[in-house]
């Protein structure tokens, strides 16, 4: 038996349903027609009432999503496609971002957020959000890049006490498989070796993760030896995870699959340099997507983001730095 | 609505003489209507104020301490001084705290009512105010919509109080009447005199029946004026002189005033001594809230978050 990616989200949500009646799924077709990328199949069934079909209307989801928590209810709102939250952003960024802080009730929603691009779907289709998110004081932003983490960071997202901003990435709905659930994870906020190397860390996030790991493979016959490591969530980060593993490597590369400007990236650049800067042997460095929309071309579109052709090639520069 | 008048006059006092930060926004011209949908809404349900919603706060049982204390930075208010003035709320007592984005609170409302109604309490009402200028937002569009699918039991008062700021409805809607757009949503419209103490009382007490009974959500427009700026640092000059001397222009109070006297149910000596305890009531709570303390920046754990054990694993976040 395998299950992918996407299965892991749904059987995360089938679960969460199962074990917590203040647990409720809302989005645009989620219900009968079971989500766009059928990640709510069968739920709606399974679970009569608590899977509804919204309206066209990302800031109303959200905002009754708001409402609703404050209630103890624990809504899991599904946006259609991660670009389109932008719709529902004010909800998101000065409502359920800002409650706690304000009031002192808590807002538990969790926003699923099918992120990042698949050949074809053109620039508003295909963004990664994780980084405009993660600006904002009071949300959680998880990135998990594994079927295990998709279902047990899922699972937590629903479980924390915060607004969680839940990027799921679309190119890994089906490509990933694994064997089975896990039934013990890493908590939030703790990063992982995804492979362990003593000449230079990779840091990535999402889908860039397993771009990173072939990178390191094809490295490893050249003989250099990357170490990879996966944030899972780009907020809270874990900083220290990144600064041992550049303490054994000496050179930094970061990756990730948003724009540019600012960014996770750039992050964690800024708190190894200003915490860590004597550890590393080469100036630390970053790739992201081109600064632009993202183009609808696959020829385009393949290099548009970084891909573990243009992550290799800067790899073998820093080595040689 | 007298004692929120009394308040919001002595804010506006206060706002001039340096003795609170930020700005004041007064009620000023709204408290019939304000206080008829607090005073319709019982305990239980759900209200969403907003910015000139003084009266309806009192009105629905809030503390005025709350108020004086949200306005004058104490740590004892219910935003503890990290939120100011009109801001301010106790979600979980059902009044909820308004962000400043119009029409963002009617759905924050709808989501209430339907957590309400996944744990089968029914028989509660939320009830939430705006303007005409919040009428033209995205927002109040995709929740009125959003209440109207799922039949929610909300009542949505617009203040129709002539412009949104400097704003003149010319501007802000070409419908004849703002009312007219319940028939698209598929809603129940009412429309209310907001001057008129006595019949905001009928409409809203009316409305939030029928709320309650079932017949969805229901849209009330009040046609009034609003008497003072936007916020105390506006001189309201571009208000057109036609209104204030129109049937909209008139004061609720004195209107209500009238009505009490000219109908002998209160004599003028009574509504003095009305006036004279709400201003004691509102010195009172002024002179016990300017003893209070401020917010200590060193004392503040600048943390946005609920998850304690994130904050204690990551400092930095």
């Amino acid at each position: 038996m395998s299950i992918t990616y996407l299965e892991a989200i749904r059987e995360a949500q089938a679960k969460a349903l199962a074990d917590d009646p203040r647990v409720y799924i809302y989005g645009q077709d989620v219900g009968a027609f079971g989500g766009a990328f059928k990640a709510t199949k069968n739920l709606a069934q399974e679970f009569p009432g608590r899977v509804i079909d919204s309206p066209i209307s990302e800031d109303a989801m959200v905002g009754s999503a708001i409402g609703a928590a404050i209630e103890g209810m624990r809504p899991i709102i599904e946006m259609q496609f991660a670009d389109f939250s932008t719709a529902g952003f004010n909800q998101i960024v000065n409502h359920a971002a800002a409650l706690y802080w304000r009031t002192r009730v808590p807002c538990p929603i969790t926003i699923r957020l099918p992120c990042g691009g698949t050949s074809g779907s053109g620039p508003f289709h295909s963004q990664t959000m994780e980084t405009i998110y993660a600006h904002y004081p009071g949300l959680i932003v998880m990135t998990p890049a594994t079927v295990e983490d998709a279902y047990s960071m899922l699972l937590e997202a629903v479980s924390l006490d915060d607004p969680v901003i839940f990027c799921e990435h679309k190119y890994l709905y089906y490509h990933l498989k694994a064997e089975r659930l896990p039934t013990e994870a890493m908590p939030t906020g703790k990063a992982r070796i995804a492979r362990e190397g003593r000449d230079m860390t990779i840091v990535a996030y999402s889908a860039m993760v397993h771009e990173a790991l072939a990178v390191a493979e094809e490295l490893a016959g050249e003989g250099s030896e990357v170490e990879v490591v996966d944030l899972r969530s780009v907020k809270p980060l874990d900083t220290d995870t990144v600064m041992a593993s550049v303490a054994r490597t000496g050179r930094l590369l970061c990756v990730g699959e948003s724009w540019p400007w600012g960014g996770v990236t750039a992050e964690v650049i800024a708190r190894v340099a200003t915490e860590g800067f004597d550890l590393l042997d080469a100036p630390p460095q970053r790739l992201n997507a081109k600064d632009t929309p993202v183009p609808y071309h696959p020829d385009l579109w393949a290099v548009h983001r970084p891909t573990a052709r243009s992550i290799a090639t800067a790899a073998r520069n820093l080595l040689r730095k | 609505m007298l004692l929120a008048r009394v308040l919001d006059e002595k804010f506006a006092t206060l706002y001039r003489s340096g003795k609170i930060h930020g700005g004041v926004f007064l009620g000023k011209g709204q408290e019939a209507l304000s206080a008829a949908v607090g005073h319709s809404l019982r305990a239980g349900d759900v209200f969403a104020p907003l910015i000139r919603d003084t009266a309806g706060r009192l009105a629905f049982g809030a503390n005025i301490l709350d108020s004086v204390r949200t306005y004058l930075g104490s740590v004892l208010g219910p935003m503890r001084a990290r939120d100011g003035n009109v801001h301010w709320g106790r979600p979980k007592q059902g009044l909820l705290a308004m962000i400043s984005h119009l029409g963002a609170m009617i759905s924050v409302v709808n989501g209430m009512l339907l957590a309400r109604r996944f744990k089968g309490v029914l028989q509660t009402v939320g009830a939430t105010c705006i303007g005409d200028g919040g009428t033209s937002t995205g927002s109040f569009h995709e929740a009125l919509n959003q209440a109207a699918i799922e039949k929610l039991p909300l009542v949505l008062v617009v203040a129709n109080n002539q412009y949104a700021y400097s704003t003149p409805t010319s501007r802000q809607f070409a419908c004849a009447e703002l009312v007219d757009k319940a028939i698209g949503y598929g809603v129940e419209g009412h429309e209310v005199d907001g001057n008129d103490l006595g019949e905001c009382l009928e409409v809203m007490q009316d409305v939030v029946t029928r709320a309650r009974e079932g017949k969805g959500p229901q849209l009330v427009v009040a046609r009034l004026l609003r008497l003072c700026g936007h916020g105390e640092h506006d001189d309201a000059h571009y208000v057109d002189p036609k209104f204030k001397q129109s049937a909209l222009g008139r004061d609720c109070i004195e209107v209500s005033r009238q009505y009490l006297i000219g109908r002998g149910w209160a004599e003028p000596g009574t509504l003095e001594t009305w006036h004279r305890e709400a201003v004691e009531t509102v010195e009172r709570a002024v002179a016990t809230v300017q003893r209070e303390k401020g917010p200590d920046p060193y004392k503040e754990d600048w943390s946005a978050l609920a998850s304690a054990h994130l904050i204690e694993t990551h400092p930095e976040i």
